[in-house]
């Protein structure tokens, strides 16, 4: 879950006492207008929870009130990524000596975290990574040692920082702290500058929040922005089902998100377009009947794969499940089915009997016949 | 001497949470195939018994009355960094942590205690560990003989659900398992593909290695450079060819953002270390025949 960049700076590093310019979050063409006439000359820019909104055009200089209506009329209404832009932030413009690169973040691979600085902001940490590799600092912690401004001013040591040094180790402790108390994925300020009068600002913040720590972080988790979905997708998700539409005609129900990555692999893989990702893997294996009826309400899907591999999920159940929906709802559309592993006995007696046919040896072969079928 | 992650009859497991439904299940399962339980732990029902075993409150009490191996857990999220420091305080070897969304910064403590420790972790959100005809940990069919059956070709997988299809092809192709290792869908977790291959290399009973993969992350790059110095066969195959990018498919670890961690670059990272990637599960089958003595083929 991402937070929007003006949600992240108040909810997220303004807490932590770090440094922020006057800027206001505006719905309408008015507001923008209203807040640039408090701020003075500003910067507008969508609120989108994605990167590159520079290069799309979704951020834009107002030197007056008149000109930031004009930006935000531009601005509010575009779609960036994917992301419809629902509000701009105006904020202060400010006269920079510096631009700096600094983010706390997990590193799965060492299995703990990952404070990063540079003192090349401004650009993709790629980038940065890149081009200037012994400008960028890391630093690894453990949540037993903690990350203290000892550890800060060590990792700063030798950067050329002047009478900024400390006020940046400072920042870089407050963000792991945020980082920890707000289950962070990941937080960003690039860039983090320096201002003419000596300062350390945010001028930009990004937040990820772990998904899985959603329920104890419930005012983070409200403020997030949602991810870009369409109707079904978000009826799916009501039900606490992961659903992603896509072009085909081939529509899948499997169990398990790699069983259901790899049926829509094989369709592809063997001449097909699959119509989308469901899985009801895990609890969700009692979900059969909801998860069927979000597929039949996808009027663009030819014909059905279901293809069940039951460790935990049992496949009786969710036979049960697509049987009883099916009866309901009647469809007219091709289905073919592969089941195998945990009550998949009793599973392909349930598909026998109601459907009158013999699921598929192999997931490869039900595949076949469904693209074959939503030709 | 525990071989964990490959997990032996001889490894004595407690099991966290064995009073609850799940527990009670694949408690009863895993005893099925002779995997050796030898108590469980529930704090608010400790001193009773439970299918014959023994309660505790906590590991802590466990290892105090008898030796314990490994530790499998069926605890909600919220619950899980506790139960886990448990473990690891009490000295168990290893651990094998099967819930899904648990929160990365409890694991982050989880992970920290670990290493000090020296406790091995599979998982978060792994099924478990099978060895057919011996013992299974966690939630895969391992009573199943039509998907496990004894034999000499490792399988390590980051889903239960494709592992158990992955299995269940190569028993119907004639090639028995030595070990399943389901090293679990998230992205930071506590034995890596390459750890699980290095165990495989290791084990004398294991003479190829499919290793199933997904997008998102490393570990299948990682694996690869480890695979070109074995001497023994891998085949993998990874999953999410076709996954749009940038989309969570489910797996948190099955994200694919920039050219890191696709498709493309794990295929062509595993195919320069001599790894065969199947197109398809059952291509997993064809290819270890191709790489495989007949030697390694279960007697008919």
């Amino acid at each position: 879950m991402n937070l929007l960049e003006y949600d992240a700076k108040r909810l997220v590093l303004a807490p932590a006492n770090i440094r922020l310019l006057d800027g206001a979050l505006c719905h309408t063409v008015a507001e923008a207008a209203a807040a640039a006439e408090r701020i003075g000359p500003c910067v507008v820019k969508a609120q989108v929870p994605t990167g590159k909104r520079g290069k799309a055009g979704g951020i834009r200089l107002a030197a007056t009130p008149a000109e930031a209506r004009d930006a935000a009329e531009r601005i509010l209404g575009m779609n960036i990524a994917g992301h419809p832009v629902a509000s701009v932030m105006i904020e202060a413009q400010a006269a920079i000596i510096h631009e700096y690169y600094a983010a706390v973040l997990h590193a799965p691979r060492e299995r703990c975290s990952l404070v990063l600085f540079s003192t090349e902001g401004g650009m993709d940490i790629e980038e940065i990574a890149e081009s200037r590799p012994e400008m960028l600092r890391k630093h690894w912690v453990r949540t037993i040692d903690q990350f203290d401004e000892a550890d800060a001013m060590e990792m700063l040591d030798g950067l050329a920082l002047g009478t900024a040094h400390a006020e940046i180790a400072r920042i870089l402790v407050a963000m792991y702290r945020r980082y920890r108390e707000t289950d962070a994925e990941l937080i960003e300020i690039n860039p983090l500058v320096q201002l003419a009068d000596g300062n350390i600002a945010a001028l930009d913040c990004k937040f990820v929040l772990d998904d899985g720590a959603a329920y104890r972080q419930s005012a983070l988790a409200a403020a997030a922005a949602p991810d870009p979905s369409t109707s079904l997708e978000r009826r799916a998700s009501e039900v606490g089902l992961k659903f992603i539409e896509l072009d085909g005609p081939v529509g899948i129900l499997a169990n398990g998100a790699g069983l259901t990555m790899t049926t829509m692999d094989v369709v592809s893989v063997l001449g097909g377009k699959p119509a989308n990702f469901l899985e009801i893997g895990g609890d969700a294996y009692t979900k059969a009947e909801p998860a069927l009826e979000l597929l039949l309400a996808k009027p663009e899907i030819r014909a059905l794969v279901v293809n069940f591999c039951g460790a935990f999920a049992r496949t009786d159940v969710m036979a049960r499940g697509v049987v009883e929906a099916w009866q309901r709802l009647e469809p007219d559309l091709p289905v073919f089915f592969s089941v195998h592993g945990t009550g998949s006995d009793e599973a392909v007696a349930l598909v026998r009997d109601a459907f009158g046919i013999e699921p598929f040896d192999l997931m490869e072969d039900a595949v076949r016949a469904a693209i074959e079928a939503a030709q | 001497m525990s071989t964990f992650p490959i997990i032996r009859r001889s490894d004595r497991i407690v099991v966290i949470g064995m009073t609850g439904g799940q527990g009670t299940f694949w408690t009863e399962r895993m005893r099925e195939v002779g995997t050796q339980i030898v108590a469980g732990v529930n704090p608010k029902r400790a001193g009773e018994t439970h299918l014959g075993l023994p309660v505790f409150a906590s590991v802590n009490a466990v290892v105090r009355s008898m030796q314990a191996d490994v530790a499998v857990m069926f605890v909600p999220p919220a619950g899980v960094r506790d139960a886990a420091l448990d473990v690891i305080d009490a000295g168990v070897g290893g651990l094998v942590m099967l819930t899904e969304h648990v929160p990365a910064h409890d694991m982050l403590d989880v992970f920290s205690a670990s290493d000090a420790r020296g406790c091995r972790i599979v998982g978060p959100n792994t099924a478990g560990l099978v060895t057919p005809g011996e013992a299974f940990v966690g939630i895969m069919p391992g009573h199943n003989n039509k998907v496990f059956s004894p034999g000499r070709v490792g399988v390590i997988s980051r889903s239960g659900s494709l592992g158990t299809l992955v299995c269940l092809n190569l028993t119907r192709g004639g090639f028995g398992q030595s070990s399943f290792i389901g090293i679990g869908g998230d992205p930071m977790i506590g034995t890596t593909s390459l750890d699980a291959l290095i165990a495989l290399d290791r084990d004398e009973r294991t003479d190829a290695v499919v290793l199933v993969g997904e997008i998102g992350g490393t570990m299948e790059e990682e694996a690869a450079d480890y695979a070109r110095t074995m001497g023994k066969p891998v085949v993998a195959f990874i999953a999410g060819r076709a996954a749009p990018p940038g989309r969570k498919m489910g797996h948190a670890g099955a994200i694919v953002a920039g050219s890191g961690g696709s498709y493309p670059s794990k295929r062509a990272a595993l195919e320069a270390a001599d790894v065969a990637v199947a197109d398809t599960p059952h291509g997993i089958v064809g290819a270890l025949a191709a790489r495989l003595p007949a030697l390694a083929k279960m007697p008919a």
